[in-house]
């Protein structure tokens, strides 16, 4: 049993790393909401799965398993109200073409269908 | 059993000074929120850590129940209030 929790605590610390890492070094904001929406959840519930499984058969384990349930529900849906709010607000989206703040371009230029999707994406109305 | 959640406590500790970094250099006031809504995700497990080292993971497991929902709240009111002005039903909504 000892080993299992270890195992979900590595796993959980191991994705709590890549949400810490892509919130520092990832250049815009809906990226950074991306590491942290997906990644920050399964590590958490990853991590409390441990916990729970070293609590064993107990009330608090019940209790531990609600906030299992709880982090799960609200973590992505108060990413998705930020993110729904900084496109409102009119918040920049990063690319890798002209017109970005982080340097030349790396890739050689994205064909027709690319710009397919971004003429379809500038002319949507916001959600 | 108690060395190991004693390292993994040091380790949230560690994400936790490092998301600091985001929300004091953020540049815009989402980055800021973004980074204040993981640190809350991570004091809830922090939380739990501390209460399964000191042996009563009881009170330690209400705790973090309440942060997790004010967590959520604290969040969503300032995303809603960022997006149009004001908390609660905006211009035209009925709900």
């Amino acid at each position: 049993m000892t080993v299992l929790v270890a195992i979900f605590l590595a796993g959980g610390a191991f994705f709590l790393l890549v949400s810490t890492v892509g919130i520092l070094r990832l250049p815009d904001f809906f990226t950074r909401s991306h590491a942290v929406g997906k990644s920050e959840t399964l590590g958490a519930l990853l991590t409390l799965t441990g916990l729970a499984l070293h609590l064993g058969w107990q009330l608090s384990s019940a209790k531990l398993f609600l906030v299992i349930f709880l982090i799960a529900v609200t973590n992505p849906t108060g990413i998705h109200t930020l993110a729904r709010a900084a496109l409102r607000s009119g918040e920049k989206v990063w690319t890798r073409d002209k017109g970005m703040p982080y340097g030349p371009n790396p890739l050689p230029k994205p064909g027709k269908g690319w710009d397919q999707f971004r003429s379809a994406g500038e002319e949507r109305d916001l959600p | 059993m108690t060395a190991m959640l004693t390292g993994f406590g040091l380790f949230l500790v560690g994400t936790i000074l490092a998301k600091m970094v985001r929300i004091v250099r953020g540049p815009t006031v989402f980055d800021r929120l973004l980074a204040v809504g993981a640190i809350g995700t991570d004091t809830v497990i922090l939380l739990l850590v501390i209460g399964l080292i000191y042996g009563r993971p009881d009170g330690y497991i209400d705790l973090a129940i309440t942060y997790a929902v004010l967590n959520f709240i604290g969040v969503v009111a300032a995303a809603k209030y960022l997006d149009r002005g004001e908390i609660g039903p905006g211009h035209g909504e009925t709900r």
